[in-house]
């Protein structure tokens, strides 16, 4: 029998490595009907800022090589919404929820994440300090060390639980954005967000997405996600989560071996609704096969 | 309940642009609306990543059997058409909304396709002709290329037909066929290329018939959890994917 836990701090203990990645996964009902959401290790439902928004106009989504660009914007109905109407009807799903606490000032964010920290079936937060698609959005704060210090600082005074801080792959030097995210509180960091990206119809001579630049994401961007994994694991303490064009075990694996305690997936889950579960599976198998007992002892298990 | 499950091309039809594919499932068919669409896994290839939605053109329980009628206008809507007998499409499905049911039996309905808009409009005929009432159709093309099964819509009901360069029915828009100033109707349920759709929405408010479109958004995920499709209406942004395809024209801001 592998042992699958994987054991964050702070008391975030996932049952497996597998978690969804936020802005694909809805808050996890939209997938019911596939999987058992009990056998993933955690659902990172959509970026929930304090006020509602409508997010960014239509097109918002192009297709590109191997994956695609989106402008949603954070489209969401607002942190108060969350706890009184959606929070009820997920908050027993057994597995951890974990809210993406997203803002465009320091105020913003460390009263969602007040909010989030009320809520008793919310283990953890990921403080979204990178979403490339609104305006004065995260992404200023996640580019530079001073502006990651502000705001995970702030949160960390009114947030006591597991807090993970999402990094922008938009920077020079990621694992410095790490190193200032650990050293203001965080207890682990995920990479990447998507990747600053833009489309453009030829024909039509006109930019795909109504915001010209996008986020992009899927299966393209894994290489360099991988990258930005081993990294910031080489640079930090706190576990690393990783992210950025999973689909598949296989993925999964390197991004553990790069030095990952446990990834996310997001993109994928539109190809196969069913694809966390199978990930799930697929990394027990491969441990079987390599006679590894603990599934966190692949974590930074890279020989080089 | 959705579901995902590999159907078995089991018998197909080929046009110059268009392509009919009748797939075979090996387990029952889940219950289906008329408005319903799949998302349709096309390859691992590098252009064509994300799935396709294809709106369900016919169903049929007993042989455990889904139509759809592809038009080919990219790589993925050409892989889809090339598929050959007996290979599987893996396919998510039944997605979205679907189109409302009138009351009354009594309603006068209309069903207006525009190119391969056609395709959801035979499938909510035979639901209509089912529940007891009399379908119409006003079909439009480019040329008569574009209008394709004609016999299966005849079938179920009344056929008018405009194309653009009259080489088939009258010459014009669907708006502009004759059969509009004919007969009246207390209901217009269409689907085709938007500017088609915001004629036939100006036409049902200007006569207060009730109207509702099916839109074709771009998409992503088609389950309602990325909010790629959304359609900006009087409630605001609005998933097509869930909320959808199928809206009352009273909702949108167009
Ligand atoms: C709910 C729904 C139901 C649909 N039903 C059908 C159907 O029954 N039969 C059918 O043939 N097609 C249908 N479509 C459209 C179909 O999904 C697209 O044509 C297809 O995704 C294009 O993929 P492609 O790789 O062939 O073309 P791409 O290379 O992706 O695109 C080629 C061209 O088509 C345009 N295009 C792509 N997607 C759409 C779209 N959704 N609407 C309008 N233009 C688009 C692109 O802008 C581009 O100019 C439906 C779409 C939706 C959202
Ligand atoms: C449609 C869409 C919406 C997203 N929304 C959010 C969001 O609200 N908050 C966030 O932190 N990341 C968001 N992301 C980024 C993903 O969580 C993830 O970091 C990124 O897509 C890379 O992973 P992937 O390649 O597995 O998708 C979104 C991505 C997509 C494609
Ligand atoms: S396509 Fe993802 S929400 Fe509609």
């Amino acid at each position: 029998m592998v042992n699958e836990t994987i054991q964050l701090n702070k008391g975030l203990t996932l049952k497996n490595p597998v978690m969804t990645a936020s802005g694909t996964f809805g808050y996890g009902e939209e997938y019911s009907d596939f999987i058992d959401l009990s056998q993933i290790g955690g659902i990172l439902v959509k970026g929930t800022t304090l006020n509602h928004r409508e997010g960014n106009p239509y097109p918002r989504m192009a297709e590109t090589p191997s994956g695609m660009l989106n402008a949603v914007g954070l489209q969401n109905k607002g942190i108060d919404h969350f706890v009184e109407t959606i929070y009820p009807r997920i908050k027993d799903i057994d597995t951890n929820i974990i809210v993406n606490v997203s803002g465009s000032t320091i105020e913003d964010y460390c009263a969602v994440a007040e909010k989030v920290n009320a809520l008793e079936n919310i283990p953890a937060i990921e403080l979204n300090v990178s979403c490339p698609n609104v305006k004065q959005g995260g992404m200023a704060f996640g580019v530079t060390t001073s502006g990651i210090e502000q705001v995970v600082s702030a949160v960390r005074k009114v947030y006591d639980k597991h807090l993970i801080v999402k990094l922008s792959p938009n920077v020079t030097s990621i694992a410095d954005l790490a190193l200032a995210a650990e050293a203001s509180g965080a207890d682990s960091v995920s990479l990447i967000n998507t990747l600053l990206g833009m489309a453009i119809d030829a024909e039509k001579r006109r930019p795909k997405l109504s915001t010209i630049t996008g986020g992009l994401s899927g299966a393209c961007v894994k290489p360099i996600a991988l990258r930005m994994v081993w990294q910031v694991a080489k640079a930090v303490k706190i576990p690393v989560i990783g992210l950025g064009g999973i689909s598949s075990a296989t993925d999964a694996i390197e991004f553990l071996l790069a030095g990952a305690s446990a990834i996310e997936i997001g993109t994928a889950n539109f190809i196969d609704p069913a694809i966390t579960v199978k990930v799930a599976k697929g990394i027990v198998e491969y441990c079987e096969r390599h006679g590894i007992k603990n599934v966190s002892d692949l974590t930074g298990a890279l020989e080089v | 309940m959705k579901k995902i499950t590999d159907f078995r091309l089991i018998e197909k039809k080929e046009w110059a642009k268009s392509t009919y594919l009748l797939l075979q499932s090996d387990e029952p068919l889940e219950d289906i609306k008329a408005g319903q669409f799949v998302q349709v896994k096309v390859d691992d290839a590098a252009n064509t990543y994300l799935r396709r939605p294809i709106s369900i053109h016919d169903v049929d329980y007993q042989n455990r059997t889904i139509t759809l009628l592809v038009q080919r206008v990219g790589e993925g809507t050409n892989k889809i058409s090339d598929t050959e007998i007996n290979d599987t499409l893996n396919i998510i499905y039944p997605l979205g909304n679907g189109f409302t049911m009138p009351e009354d039996k009594d309603a006068k309905v209309v069903l207006v396709g525009g190119g391969i808009g056609i395709a959801p409009m035979y499938y909510l005929g035979k639901v209509l002709k089912e529940k007891g009432l009399e379908p119409v159709f006003v079909l439009g093309g480019r040329s008569k290329e574009d209008l394709i099964m004609l016999d299966k819509f005849s079938s179920v009901g009344e056929v008018y037909i405009t194309t653009n360069d009259g080489s088939l029915g009258e010459q014009g828009f669907v708006t502009q066929h004759s059969v509009w100033k004919e007969k009246k109707f207390d209901m217009i349920y269409t689907c085709g290329p938007k500017p088609m759709m915001m004629a036939v929405a100006n036409l049902a408010r200007e006569n207060d018939i009730c109207c509702e479109v099916s839109l074709e958004n771009l998409m992503a995920c088609g389950l309602g959890a990325c909010l790629c499709c959304v359609e900006n209406t009087i409630e605001g942004h609005v998933c097509v994917c869930k909320e959808g395809p199928v809206m009352n024209i009273n909702k949108l801001l167009w």
